[in-house]
Formats: C-alpha cells, sequence, structure tokens
C-alpha cells in the first residue's frame, strides 16, 4: 500500500518535471539539464559503489565516451541510434575495465579509476591529432534544448527504478553483502565477480548515455572539456552527501550541490575549487554517511528516547 | 637524438619520478595514507622555488634548504590537523583508506584552487644552468645533470638512514605491522605523523628538481600524483630501493616512448605499465607479498 502510494507520488513528480519546459525560459531549462544529469549520474555511479563501497573515480571516462560518440556519429546516424552505438561502445568499456580491474583491492582499485579518464583522454586526443588530424568537433542539432531534457529526465526515471528494483532483489543483497565483507559472500557461494561486473557494467552504459545525450549541450567538443575529472569528482560528492547507500541519497545529494555549484561559479569563478575542496573535506569528516543517514540516527535517538527498543529495521529507504 | 642522449634524458626524468615516489611510499606504506595531493605538494615546492629564484634570486639549490622544511612542516600539519582525526575514527584499514583517499581528493583542490588564485594557469618557468654538458659524447643541461645527482644523493641518504639507523629501524617496524610495533615500545602514532611529514619533505625536494628542468602548471599536480603512484606500485609498496629502479625504469621508457614512437603516447605507455603491474604482480616488482 505505502509502495504503491509512493511509487504514484514519484510519477507525479516526474511527470510536473516533464512539464516544466512550457513554463520555464531557456536559463530554467538549462539549469533543469544539468540538474537532471548530476542526478543520474550520482543515482548510477551509487548504484554500482553505493553497495559495493568501490570508489570509483571513472565516471568521466564514460561520460567522456558517451560524448565522443555522439560528436562523432551524430551526422552518420540517426540520434536513436546514436545513443544506442553509445551505450554498446560504454558497455565493452566498462566489461574490458571490469574484467581487468574488480579483483583489484579498495586502493588500486580506486586509483586505476582516477588514471582511466586521464588514459581515455589521451588516447582519444592521440587519435584525433593523427588518424582525423584535428582536435576539437562541431556539434549542431536541429532539436532544442527541451529535448535533451526530456532525455535526460527519462534516463533519471530508469535509472531510479532500476536502483530501487536492484535493492529489492535478490541481486541486491548480494551487493550489500559484498560490501560488508567480500570473503564471506564468496563463502556462502555468491559469484562476487560476476554480480560486480554486472553492477559495473549497467552504472557505466547509464553514465555514458547521459554523456551521449549531453552532448549536444557543448555544441563545441574537445577531449580536455568532455574528460574534465571534476564532472568525477562531483558526481562522488553528491552521491557521497545524500548517501550512496539509499534509493533517495544520490537525489538528495545532487539537487543542493548542483544548485550550489553553479550559484558558486558564476559568482566565485576564481575560488571556485578551494571551496569546492573544503566542501568536500567537510562532508567526510562531518557527514561520512550522508544526509539521509544522518538523519535517521536523529530520528531513531528520539524514538528511543520515548520507547524501550529502536526500531531498527523498519525504517523506510 | 641519439641513444645515449635519449637514456640519460630518461635516467634523469627517472631520478626525479624516483625522488618523488619515495615520499608518496613512506607516507602511503608507513602512515597509510593514501594522499591524492601529493602532486600539488610537488606543484607548491616548484612555485616557491620559482618564487625564490625570481624574486629573491635565491638558487634553487639552496632553496631546498628553505622548501624541504617548509614541507615537512606543511604535511606535518596537515597529518596532525586532517589526517589523524580520521586515523583515530577509522575502524579498520578499508575504512581508513577511503577516508584518506576522499579527505586528500579534497585537499587537492584547495590547494590547486589556492595556487591558481596566486600563479594563474599559465605554464611557468625560470631559467637556470641551462648551459650544455658533454656526457659520454651526447651533449645535456647541466641542470638536467644536477637533478639526478640530488634525485640520487637524497633518495640514497634516506635509504641508508631507514636500514642502518635505529630510528629508521623503528619506522620500518611500524610499515611491517603497526599493531606489534606498538607492543615493543614505538609511538606509532608520532612514527606515522613523521613518515608522512618526511614524505612531504620529499615531495618538496622533488618539486624544487623539477622546476629546476621543466616547465609546470597550478594543475599539474594531477599527473604526478598519478605517476608516483605508479611507480610506488612497481616498486612495491613502502620498498625505497624498489620505488628508485622503478622510478629510473619509467623515465627511461618514457624517454624512449617520446622519442622512437611519438610524445602524444607517452602518458598511455605509463598507464599500460602500470596496468600490466598491477595485473601479473600487485605487490610490486620488487615487493614481498604483504598482507
Amino acid at each position: 500500500m505505502r509502495t504503491t502510494f509512493g511509487i504514484a507520488a514519484v510519477a507525479a513528480v516526474f511527470l510536473a518535471l516533464a512539464l516544466a519546459p512550457f513554463h520555464l525560459g531557456t536559463y530554467g531549462v538549462g539549469l533543469l539539464i544539468g540538474l537532471t544529469g548530476y542526478v543520474t549520474l550520482a543515482s548510477a555511479w551509487a548504484l554500482f559503489s553505493g553497495p559495493t563501497r568501490f570508489v570509483s573515480l571513472a565516471t568521466v571516462a564514460f561520460f567522456g565516451i558517451g560524448a565522443y560518440t555522439t560528436a562523432v556519429l551524430y551526422e552518420v546516424l540517426p540520434p536513436v541510434l546514436v545513443l544506442a552505438v553509445a551505450g554498446l561502445i560504454g558497455f565493452i568499456v566498462a566489461l574490458v575495465v571490469g574484467l581487468s580491474t574488480l579483483r583489484l583491492a579498495g586502493v588500486y582499485f580506486v586509483i586505476f579509476t582516477f588514471g582511466l579518464a586521464e588514459l581515455v583522454r589521451q588516447l582519444v586526443t592521440w587519435y584525433e591529432v593523427n588518424v582525423t588530424g584535428t582536435l576539437g568537433r562541431y556539434l549542431f542539432v536541429d532539436f532544442g534544448p527541451e529535448v535533451v531534457y526530456w532525455q535526460l529526465l527519462a534516463l533519471c526515471a530508469v535509472t531510479i527504478g532500476l536502483s530501487f528494483l536492484i535493492q529489492r532483489s535478490r541481486l541486491g543483497l548480494a551487493l550489500k553483502m559484498i560490501g560488508d565483507d567480500e570473503v564471506v559472500a564468496e563463502h556462502c557461494g555468491l559469484p562476487t565477480a560476476r554480480v560486480k561486473l554486472a553492477l559495473f557494467a549497467v552504472s557505466s552504459v547509464i553514465i555514458t548515455l547521459v554523456g551521449a545525450i549531453q552532448a549536444p549541450r557543448w555544441t563545441y567538443i574537445e577531449p580536455t572539456i568532455v574528460f574534465n575529472p571534476t564532472i568525477s569528482f562531483l558526481t562522488l560528492i553528491m552521491a557521497l552527501l545524500g548517501g550512496a547507500g539509499r534509493l533517495w541519497g544520490p537525489v538528495v545529494g545532487a539537487v543542493p550541490l548542483f544548485l550550489l555549484f553553479e550559484w558558486l561559479s558564476a559568482n566565485f569563478p576564481n575560488h571556485y575549487s578551494i571551496i569546492l575542496g573544503l566542501l568536500f573535506m567537510a562532508i567526510v569528516f562531518v557527514l561520512p554517511r550522508g544526509v539521509l543517514e544522518f538523519l535517521e540516527g536523529l530520528v531513531r535517538r528520539q524514538r528511543s528516547g520515548r520507547r524501550e527498543t529502536p526500531f531498527k529495521g523498519e525504517v523506510a529507504s | 637524438m641519439t641513444l645515449t642522449t635519449a637514456l640519460i634524458a630518461g635516467l634523469v626524468l627517472g631520478g626525479t619520478y624516483a625522488l618523488v615516489a619515495m615520499g608518496l611510499t613512506l607516507q602511503y606504506g608507513i602512515a597509510r595514507i593514501m594522499n591524492l595531493a601529493y602532486g600539488d605538494m610537488i606543484i607548491t615546492a616548484a612555485f616557491a622555488a620559482f618564487v625564490l629564484q625570481g624574486a629573491l634570486a635565491v638558487n634553487p639549490i639552496l632553496g631546498l634548504a628553505l622548501v624541504v622544511p617548509g614541507g615537512f612542516v606543511f604535511a606535518y600539519s596537515v597529518y596532525r590537523l586532517i589526517l589523524a582525526p580520521l586515523v583515530r575514527r577509522a575502524p579498520d584499514r578499508g575504512a581508513l583508506e577511503v577516508d584518506s583517499i576522499l579527505t586528500t581528493f579534497g585537499l587537492l583542490f584547495v590547494v590547486q584552487g589556492v595556487l591558481l588564485v596566486i600563479f594563474g594557469s599559465n605554464y611557468t618557468s625560470y631559467s637556470f644552468l641551462n648551459v650544455p654538458v658533454d656526457v659520454l659524447g651526447a651533449p645535456i643541461a647541466a641542470n638536467r645533470l644536477i637533478a639526478l645527482v640530488l634525485a640520487l644523493v637524497i633518495g640514497l641518504s634516506l635509504y641508508l638512514l631507514l636500514t642502518r639507523t635505529r630510528w629508521g629501524t623503528a619506522l620500518r617496524a611500524v610499515a611491517v605491522s603497526p599493531q606489534s610495533a606498538g607492543l615493543v615500545g614505538i609511538d606509532v602514532n608520532r612514527a606515522a605523523a613523521f613518515a608522512f611529514a618526511l614524505g612531504g619533505g620529499l615531495a618538496a625536494a622533488g618539486g624544487v628538481v623539477i622546476s629546476m628542468y621543466q616547465t609546470f602548471t597550478a594543475t599539474g599536480g594531477v599527473v604526478f600524483t598519478m605517476k608516483a603512484l605508479i611507480v610506488v606500485i612497481m616498486g612495491g609498496v613502502g620498498n625505497l630501493l624498489g620505488a628508485l629502479i622503478a622510478g629510473l625504469l619509467l623515465g627511461v621508457v618514457e624517454t624512449l616512448v617520446s622519442t622512437y614512437a611519438d610524445p602524444g603516447l607517452t602518458l598511455a605507455a605509463t598507464y599500460t605499465i602500470f596496468l600490466v603491474v598491477l595485473l601479473w604482480r600487485p605487490q610490486g616488482l620488487f615487493g614481498r607479498a604483504m598482507r
């Protein structure tokens, strides 16, 4: 009953968001595109990294691959096929990366993903300079920004729906176990490598699609723009702020932080990265498990003051 | 460019990598902090040497006497103020790794932001002893030669300090097993803070050496962090001699790739080596299996 009501409420919100471009100006739609993009990125990141606790800094590698695929193929293929090809490339890269690195222990995985975006950027740059002879591509599309927004919104809905389904499934349970203790999970007979690989691939394909959909917003595409490591960084901090282990955690983190960053980059362009860094450190110190879990902790403490036992498992995500 | 010239240039570059990686291997091996802001500490030192040379006319070799203690004190304060609370809070090593990575990632942006505000985003360099010297029939700039000698001298004296003194033995004991080190009366927290500060000093030394013969930018730190990490992993975490050999190796490979293949592929070569080593021998080429 509660779930049905929840799903209806969420559907209503998405419908309202879909109608928003009819009431907003160009600036408003642009803002919504950025916002939806980051909500989707953070949710997709948390899909894999939340339960497994594998900290991935490779977000922008996949994002950039998506954007570049659109830039290269837009003149050649119809938009739907461009997205399909981008998703496929993202999937293949995710499989290659996943197969070779998911066996690595925590810090090695972080470091490898940290360098991955740089590696992809170098290879794309090298290819463009030596093979196609150009660096940077122009991308003109014949549809307006609201079409980009609707595509992103749909992807966002799919991502959140997927996380919802995965969290309620056996797969979600398996992932939580891997996050708690991988050795124990393996001894229980879980195919940990396959579970992680599947989730990493799903998460990476979504991230690739965000890049592919958002690419037309730039008009001019260049490796340094679409492989900007700040994107990985922002995605991570948004998911962490809200709480990467919760369905709505990335959304709760992404919305306020995106608006804050927009405001900061408009008003303090020179001190932007200092403020960003300080904020990030503050989040790790004060809210290591995210806002949602922090609030739940407060509520639980208040309740347990009145009742004998705290309701541990009852809290809805 | 002849093969001899390429090899010497590679050794110079590799010597710098080795020097820089030794600091990171101390920080990660002994203090157990994966410091992603490491490269930005290097760049800060390079800018410090630039300011000393330009504004105060202090030669960079003398500048080392100022910049290295500065790096030591800075890293020590960072450890005491920011990282020590995380060490106290962390329930296990994995949690500390994630926390330290995230915090130093934030620090990276702060240091980089401060450098951008002060120096802007342009490439910076200064001229110091840019005269050719003849080595084995190949001409090489004197500043590069000094860089190589400095890297070797600093690296080897640190190695001797760690292996030949009682104090160095204590530090290495913490690297091997923090719990047991505590049992035999070693103050583990103090040793960790000291190792982290020492790593900061080495980063500063590396920055000064780099500034003698390379251009640098405020945003260039990430590349140095990556290279230092690659050298550390190649050499085996906490292994100083391994870092020295791996650093020299990486420098030579990079120079050969950029000379005989394509300068645009050096980073790709670096990451390929990194990945191969990670998958083939995660404990490092010269490391013993730990844990």
